[in-house]
């Protein structure tokens, strides 16, 4: 599904992402946790093609295609979604709207007859239900005036609308409360199928006790320093990640 | 800002204006120069009154004393107004009798321009009016309308045929001395549209004008009038298109709306007149005076301008509120690209009591294009309980461009209520991003963010023109992002 060897990313001459690898094979769940400033976002920006961060060294391989060659819209139009951290309001455009240019544009990439306007509604009232998403949003300005919760949710929405190979999840957690975040995780995990694949990026262990993940990896100083199992992501919530800090500088030094 | 295809981008950017054919035809074009003869002459081949040729002189006597305005905020050198040609007509143009007549290359024109007539007559129950340079050449569905006494014609006709009505109205919304402009083009005026909904009418379809220049070194001067009597109803569209020309090009119309007891005049307008290139040149000179009287009580106008057109843009459609409980509204889009410059608002005067006006500007600047609100509300001290909302926004599509704002506002009444706002933003590249990363190609979210921002104004257009000018919107900002 994705393979990314030795990427090395840089943001005005700021080097963020240094030898990063990692492999998901399709139906994995791969958990990236790491400290503030460890290159969390800016790999998921990689990933989906933000030409703000210029790529200086290494591959990555999506579907066995090369990724960064591909303009943004053909990452997603290839079935890459990216959850966003901070979902952006497009005042005086329709949730419906946008979602039908895009699900219009992602079938017609791949050979799909367009959705009739019967099948669009009967596909969005199924897959709203999926995060308890109230009618009425889906007929407001995309994001515009949703709380915190309401962007999350409409996030995963967005997701179960245009059904992706790989899903990255930017800190969907961040700023949820409980029942927003058991909302979001159950409509992830309605999403699990053994062909689609998950990278779920966060900072804290909390949204793993509801999408469990199948890897956790540790990011730091943009580089994966450790992997694991779901009980890393236990650890780290009991340690903290200094011990992490330490063994590097160890090995470093 | 480096987005990827920027390559591709910058060819699309350099997409030619759609409109900038010339028509191979024949017209039958005055010297350029104006003086008392030329103005004699344009009567003349009008075949005009007396009384016409008269008021046009004392207009001309007006102009010559006037100078040009120059307090808007753009900047271009002035028109030589004695090298422009003040007539010009396609020769052929002799009494049609139906359209099919028409001259075969004036036909190619419109269906050029995608007004086909016959289409429109079956499908959607448009009138249309097309104004090519100085003449009138097809008015249609005049026949259907003159059962319910509307009388939708050019000009030049409804000279000819209710002089008593044109005599009685022109001039009285926009007088001959009200500006340089509007002084010129009464001294000149050509062609144009003339309506008249009679009283208790509700007029059945869209009325529509399509405005073409066509030839070369030449002005284009018309003049519409409106007239809503009691009780009545009518919804105007008006379309402009010139073609791809060197020289700048001067547009000086005159539109007067005149709204009488609980009558309601809806008044939209897709502009599109050549830009110029992409270096700056060329391109119409856009100084028009439109202007809405309001004269009975619980009367409405309404003006929808989506302005994407012309080098230089001088416009201000405004409201006179005289009706007790009138209401007024401006609705406008305005895109500048490239070396644009357009100075354009409103004014919304209130004298009568209980007086509503709604303003709603959303600018988009993009290139290295100038673009300002200009816009006037005034309350008089007859006008008990007038109320005012304006909201001003400016999206800017690149750093290079500007956006100005210069609302004036005067307050002679206690009782008024007046509020404004004004937003500016830059588009944003996590917007597009975010388009993106849903599978919109660039022009699409760039498409997609713009309607969104100017729907509340497209909203306001009669279906087809919405369409059109959502299509317009996306066409003249193509690649415009940097």
């Amino acid at each position: 599904m994705l393979s990314i060897k030795n990427i090395h990313a840089k943001i005005e001459e700021k080097e963020i992402l240094r030898g990063l690898s990692l492999d998901v094979k399709p139906g994995e769940v791969h958990a990236i946790m790491g400290p503030n400033g460890s290159g969390k976002s800016t790999l998921a920006a990689v990933l989906a093609g933000r030409e703000d961060y210029e790529v200086t060294e290494g591959t990555i391989q999506y579907i066995g295609k090369d990724v960064l060659d591909m303009a943004p819209e053909i990452r997603a139009r290839e079935g890459m979604f990216l959850a966003f951290q901070y979902p952006v309001e497009i005042p005086g455009v329709s949730n419906m709207n946008f979602l039908k240019a895009a699900v219009g544009e992602i079938r017609k990439h791949n050979g799909l007859e367009p959705l009739s306007a019967k099948d669009f509604l009967k596909l969005v009232a199924e897959k709203s239900k999926l995060v308890e998403l109230d009618g009425q949003l889906a007929n407001r300005a995309v994001n515009e005036g949703f709380s915190g919760g309401e962007k999350k949710r409409n996030e995963i929405f967005q997701m179960a609308m245009l059904a992706p190979k790989l899903a990255i999840l930017d800190e969907t957690d961040s700023g949820l409360d409980i029942d927003a975040l058991r909302i979001v995780a159950n409509g992830v995990n309605a999403l699990r199928t053994p062909e689609r694949s998950f990278i779920v990026i966060t900072h804290y262990q909390r949204l793993l006790e509801y999408i469990v993940p199948d890897f956790v990896h540790v990011l730091y100083k943009g580089r994966i320093v450790k992997s694991g199992g779901k009980e890393l992501a236990l650890e780290l919530e009991e340690k903290g990640y200094d011990w992490i800090k330490e063994e590097v500088e160890t090995a470093n030094a | 800002m480096a987005y990827e295809g920027d390559e591709i981008l910058e060819s699309v950017t350099n997409k030619e204006y759609e409109f900038g054919f010339v028509t191979d035809i024949e017209s039958d074009k005055a010297a350029p120069g104006l003086t008392e003869d030329t103005i004699r002459l344009i009567s003349k081949k009008k075949e005009e009154p007396e009384w016409l040729l008269n008021w046009r002189l004392e207009a001309f006597a007006i102009w010559q004393k006037m100078t040009e305005p120059t307090w808007a905020h753009v900047h271009y050198t002035k028109p030589d107004f004695q090298a422009i040609s003040y007539y010009s007509a396609p020769k052929k143009k002799v009494q049609l009798n139906s359209l099919d007549e028409l001259d075969p290359e004036l036909r190619k024109t419109m269906d050029k321009l995608g007004i086909s007539l016959e289409e429109q007559k079956r499908l959607k129950g448009v009138a249309v009016d097309f104004v090519m340079d100085s003449v009138s050449v097809a008015t249609s569905f005049k026949e259907k309308l003159g059962e319910l006494g509307i009388i939708f014609c050019s000009m030049s006709d409804a000279v000819k045929e209710h002089p008593e009505l044109v005599k009685k109205y022109m001039g009285t919304v926009v007088p001959r001395t009200d500006n340089f402009y509007a002084a010129l083009n009464s001294a000149v005026f050509t062609d144009g549209s003339f309506c008249y909904i009679p009283k208790g009418v509700r007029c059945p379809m869209e009325l529509s004008t399509y405005f073409r220049i066509n030839e070369g070194g030449t002005g284009q001067f018309e003049r519409t009038l409106v007239v809503a009597d009691a009780d009545s109803y009518v919804s105007y569209l008006e379309g402009c298109t010139a073609p791809s020309r060197d020289e700048n090009q001067l547009h000086a119309a005159v539109v007067e709306l005149i709204a009488m007891d609980n009558a309601e005049i809806k008044y939209s307008t897709v502009q599109n007149w050549y830009p110029g290139d992409k270096d700056g040149k060329g391109g119409v000179f856009n100084f028009v005076t439109k202007r809405g009287m309001c004269g009975g009580v619980n009367s409405k106008i309404s003006w929808t301008q989506v302005e994407t057109g012309s080098a230089i843009t001088w416009k201000y459609p405004s409201c006179i509120l005289k009706g007790d409980n009138s209401v007024g509204e401006f609705y406008s889009v305005a895109v500048t690209n490239n070396y644009q410059q357009a100075d354009t608002g409103t004014k919304m005067i209130h004298l009568g009591r209980n007086t509503k006006s709604t303003i709603i500007s959303k600018g988009i600047s993009s290139g290295k294009s100038q673009n300002s609100y200009r816009g006037l509300v005034q309350i008089n001290k007859s006008a008990e309980n007038a109320r005012n909302f304006s909201q001003c926004d400016s999206l800017l599509m690149t750093d290079k461009c500007g956006a100005h704002t210069f609302p004036y506002i005067e307050v002679k009444n206690k009782t008024a209520m007046v509020e404004h706002e004004a937003t500016t933003s830059k588009i944003g590249e996590d917007q597009l991003f975010y388009c993106q990363q849903r599978g919109l190609d660039m022009e699409q979210s760039i498409s997609m963010i713009v309607n969104g921002y100017a729907k509340e104004v497209l909203n306001k257009l009669p279906m087809e023109f919405a369409v059109e000018a959502q299509k317009l919107l996306a066409i003249s900002l193509e690649g415009s992002v940097g």
